[in-house]
């Protein structure tokens, strides 16, 4: 009766132990998801931020450091024998606001009783000190520092950009993984375009935790952690003492002042007006500072040096003359009638050469120096024979950095326009053309545009003789950098060097005998300017000047536009001539005109 | 006297392995622990494992008689203490499963299995004895019953439940294997309606299987009756399914059911201990993480790694292989332990013997069954290998008066 039965009890026996093996099987080797819950729950990725990168001027001087800033965490579960009251009173809280802290605190995602939680952030360095020393009063608080940027100065807002938390399409965007949702980024100017050497390197510690979330050691004796590198500090162009002089010149007005080292194309200074203090959109106050600023009709936060386009005027005849004597239209000594038929002039001159067409802004000379450009009779049809010129000459303007991105390193730049044969095409929607249609080019108006740092580039040009360096702010990357192998390159514009005297020496009288006048002249140094007067219909036409001294061994080329002011010779040429001389020496010495761009009444 | 080695080296392997993996369930690398500190679980396991080879020694000095001779003198005496417990026990872990004896406490029910199994054994080998009397078998469900009541007043469920086992041994002995067979029966029921949300399935299935049976076997009444009676109590019995989960278990219990169905429900909740004992058996991969390299039992993700959960840090540390080892020389003593009842010339020795390797077996099945999730989380330790003194005395007792009543196995007069 009993037969079997040990058998079958042995079977059972040894049933379940191939039950057990066959499972483990199954959840040890042949399914990874434990391992990687394992990991997720025992492994903790610490992120450790590095310092970001100092930004300096050319003189070593100190524009854009990191500052640490304080949160104050709480672990609530160490939170012992809270007196509330006198919390409240250190930390300047009312009853109400202490209750919402605890509430917003628990509402946090990453809220845990027994992990540090954010409990007020960002503290002012003067709340951080007074609390210092007495947290020791409050157990379960604790103090966590982290680095925000700091600025040395009110000026150079839009230059430098700004840093703040990144946005949901940039995280988006970053196609590498290098960002976290929290992670900070620079947001336009520098802090932009200069981002992934500023940022450094991020280190990564890999730590182990048990089930409360407290740390028991590194992973591996820290054999995948990495270090974190601090960014690359960057040594700028930029002169800081000029670049504040200038927002001061700037103050209360509409415009910009671009000013460029001619012979290496580092940007001295790069005012736009109005702005406001960098300051203001770091730290604890940015989304509220951010929404007043962004939403303030003034647009502060537009770059106007590189963005802002404007039709190049007056200033634009230089290139014209040199162009047309490339290509051999006129000489220097070629004279035209001031014959205001077709388009007005100042009064006070007729049939002048060159160098006093320059020097007295004569529309009509211009006018005529473009007919011989675009119409040289190449071909017989007058549509056809522009159509040649037109590409010709469009050859020469480019040269100069028209009508195209200079490549400044700085995010948002505009290239401005230079009308060409297909752009005609388009505008005429394929209806014929000829230079009767497209003359009022010739003096800068019409469709052309440039935005002012490429108008200051255009008076590096003429300071160098024929040629420029790529405008740039950072000269070198790191502490001992090498100037950037982009920038030392030369970009030669398509007009013989011999030439360029021409346009110097009419510079130098428009600023001694011509529509510069006496703002624009310094005493020991000779300045070549150009004014512009750019009309703005109905409003008072925006007042242009750009400069560059001294004569000979060029230190700065400047471009300055100040909008609905008028006259190029008053507000501009002011501006520009207090810049040349501030950056030459140190200091103005001419308090009159000084205190005539300061008070800004350029109209009367 | 010849003690039986085979076994000897299986008990000393399992209880070596079991104190290293205590200490590799508490280790804590940054405290620079001992395997010997007497402040740790490691060193105390150790310290009881010395004392248990104290009452290897005392069992073996013990003339082989005393344990048949006194059985249901101990019987009724560790019935009175399971009785005692409630009143002067202390709480530990919910159980008032406790007595305190100065610093130290031992588990009455730990000791109530072997002395159970010597009454049990002792009835079975009784003259006169025969499983097919009614009688005889209301007498041995009462000698198991009793301290499960007793035991089951301490709300020490796992230790209750470790009695069934018995009724393996009643089938060796002869028992019709009907109950055995109800029971399995019952159980798969208890569980398909667990997994199979929809109740109609399962009567819609039942019916289709009655109307086969009915359709293919003779057209006897009686036999249509009684398929039809056995049809409904089935039906009855799913239906009751809910109510047994909802009604007579405690709720830790449903949440227990519930999870085995359903380990995902709330794995941070009732899910917690199933769903962390997986991951860190699963994460141990083929060959293990290492001895003491394992993250989720020493930084106390499984809850009682060092007791009931041990079997974790096993399938942690040494992975798959390790597994192997460790399930290999459990079934090696089972089968051992039969080998050895099989060769006893007593009745009494060999159902002895067999409730040995039962007990042993269902504590194996059930503990390492809950770790792995295929079995309801019921507190019960691996033996040999779980953090405990009353435990592994209790288990060390068991095993060896097998082995003495092995060794002296010749000297007893052939009754079977």
């Amino acid at each position: 009766m009993n037969e079997g039965r040990r058998e079958i009890v042995q079977f059972v026996f040894v049933l379940v132990g191939l039950i057990f093996l066959v499972k483990l099987f199954f959840i040890q080797v042949l399914d990874n998801k434990y391992a990687e819950l394992a990991d997720s729950n025992a492994i903790l990725r610490q992120v450790e931020y590095p310092f970001r990168g100092l930004i300096t001027d050319r003189h070593g001087k100190l524009i854009v450091y990191n500052t640490p800033e304080y949160d104050l965490t709480a672990i609530v579960k160490d939170i012992k024998d809270f007196d509330s009251a006198r919390f409240c009173s250190v930390f300047n809280l009312s009853r109400e606001e202490l209750r919402a802290k605890f509430k917003e605190m628990k509402r946090r995602k990453e809220y845990s009783s027994v992990k540090p939680t954010l409990f007020i952030d960002q503290l002012s360095n003067e709340d951080f000190a007074k609390v210092q020393d007495r947290l020791d009063e409050f157990p379960g608080f604790y103090i966590e520092a982290r680095t925000t940027r700091a600025y040395t100065t009110n000026a150079l807002a839009n230059a430098l950009g700004y840093v703040s938390e990144l946005s949901k399409g940039q995280l988006e965007r970053d196609d590498k993984g290098f960002y976290k949702q929290g992670d900070y980024i620079g947001q336009t100017g520098i802090e932009s375009f200069y981002e992934e050497q500023l940022r450094g390197k991020r280190g990564v510690r890999f730590k182990l935790r048990n089930v409360k979330g407290i740390e028991k050691g590194s992973f591996k004796d820290g054999a995948y952690d990495t270090l974190s590198i601090p960014g690359q500090d960057l040594v700028t162009g930029l002169d800081l003492d000029l670049q504040q002089y200038g927002e001061l010149l700037m103050k209360g007005k509409s415009g910009s002042i671009a000013a460029i080292e001619p012979a290496t194309g580092e940007v001295l200074a790069l005012v736009s007006g109005p702005s406001y203090s960098p300051s203001l959109l770091t730290g604890r106050n940015y989304s509220t500072n951010f929404s007043l600023i962004s939403n303030d009709t003034l647009k502060p936060l537009f770059n106007r040096p590189l963005m802002a386009q404007y039709r190049p005027g007056s200033i634009f005849k230089i290139a014209q003359a040199m162009t047309a004597l490339q290509e051999g239209v006129i000489t220097p000594e070629t004279r035209i009638r001031c014959d205001k038929t077709l388009i007005g002039c100042h009064p006070g001159h007729d049939n002048q050469d060159l160098r006093g067409a320059i020097a007295n802004s004569c529309n009509p000379y211009f006018l005529g120096v473009l007919r011989r450009m675009l119409n040289k009779g190449v071909s017989n049809s007058p549509f056809e024979d522009t159509r040649i010129g037109l590409a010709e000459w469009n050859k020469h303007i480019n040269s100069f950095g028209f009508g195209s991105k200079l490549g400044i390193d700085l995010p948002n730049e505009k290239g401005g326009l230079i009308p060409t044969p297909s752009y005609y095409d388009r505008a005429y929607d394929n209806r014929p053309w000829k230079f009767s249609n497209i003359y009022s080019i010739a003096i800068g108006e019409g469709e052309n545009l440039v935005v002012p740092i490429q108008m200051a580039n255009f008076a590096a040009i003429i300071a160098n003789r024929g040629f420029y360096h790529i405008p740039h702010l950072v000269k070198w990357i790191g502490k001992e950098g090498k100037p950037l192998p982009k920038y030392a390159e030369r970009h030669y514009t398509t007009i013989d060097s011999s030439y360029f005297k021409i346009a110097v020496d009419a510079m130098q009288q428009v600023v001694e005998t011509g529509t510069g006048q006496y703002r624009a002249r310094l005493v020991d140094v000779i300045v070549c300017g150009k004014t512009g007067t750019v009309q703005n219909d109905p409003l008072p036409a925006h007042s242009v000047f750009i400069a560059f001294a001294p004569r000979d061994n060029p230190k700065i080329a400047i471009s300055v536009y100040v909008e609905d002011a008028g006259q190029g010779a008053r507000a501009a040429a002011s501006i520009a001539s207090l810049m040349i001389e501030k950056y030459l020496y140190g200091k103005t010495k001419r308090q009159v005109i000084e205190d005539y761009v300061l008070a800004g009444k350029f109209l009367d | 006297m010849r003690l039986d080695w085979t076994t000897i080296l299986l008990f000393m392997a399992l209880v070596t392995l079991g104190w290293l993996n205590i200490f590799a369930a508490i280790y804590d690398e940054t405290a620079n622990q001992s395997i010997w500190d007497l402040s740790l679980s490691s060193g105390r396991q150790l310290m009881f494992i010395a004392a248990s080879l104290v009452i290897v020694a005392v069992i073996n000095i013990i003339d082989m008689r005393f344990y048949e001779t006194f059985a249901y003198l101990f019987f009724g005496l560790i019935l009175v203490f399971l009785f005692l417990v409630p009143f002067i026990g202390k709480e530990v872990g919910g159980n008032k499963a406790w007595i305190g004896i100065g610093s130290f406490g031992v588990q009455p029910s730990e000791f109530a299995k072997f002395i159970t199994a010597l009454a049990v054994a002792k009835y079975i080998g009784s003259v006169g004895f025969r499983m097919d009397n009614f009688r005889n078998q209301a007498i041995l469900f009462a000698i198991i019953g009793i301290p499960v009541i007793l035991i089951q007043l301490q709300k020490d469920t796992g230790t209750a439940l470790v009695f069934t086992s018995f009724i393996l041994v009643f089938y060796r002995e002869g028992m019709s294997p009907f109950l055995l067979i109800v029971g399995i029966c019952a159980a798969a029921i208890f569980i398909l309606t667990l997994l199979i949300p929809n109740q109609l399935y399962l009567h819609g299935s039942i019916l289709l299987i009655l109307i086969l049976l009915i359709a293919l076997g003779k057209k006897k009444i009686r036999r249509i009756v009684i398929l039809v009676i056995g049809a409904l109590i089935i039906s009855g019995m799913i239906e009751s399914v809910d109510y047994v989960v909802n009604n007579v278990l405690k709720p830790h219990q449903q949440n227990r059911v519930k999870v085995l169905v359903n380990p995902d429900i709330d794995p941070l909740g009732v899910g917690w201990n199933v769903t962390q004992s997986k991951i860190a058996i699963g994460s141990g991969g083929f060959i293990g993480k290492g001895f003491l390299k394992g993250t989720q039992t020493k930084f106390d993700f499984v809850p009682k790694q060092s007791t009931d959960f041990i079997f974790c840090t096993i399938g942690e540390e040494f992975g798959w292989i390790g597994s192997l080892v460790v399930i290999g020389l459990f079934v090696a003593l089972l089968l051992r332990v039969i080998f050895l009842s099989e060769r006893q010339k007593s009745r009494f020795a060999r159902a002895y013997g067999y409730s040995v390797a039962c007990i042993l077996f269902f504590h194996f099945a059930i503990n390492i069954g809950m770790t792995v999730g295929l079995f309801p989380v019921i507190g019960i330790p691996l033996p040999f290998f779980s953090y405990g003194g009353s435990s592994l005395w209790g288990f060390t007792i068991l095993l060896f008066i097998l082995l003495k009543l092995d060794a002296h196995r010749s000297q007893v007069l052939q009754r079977i």
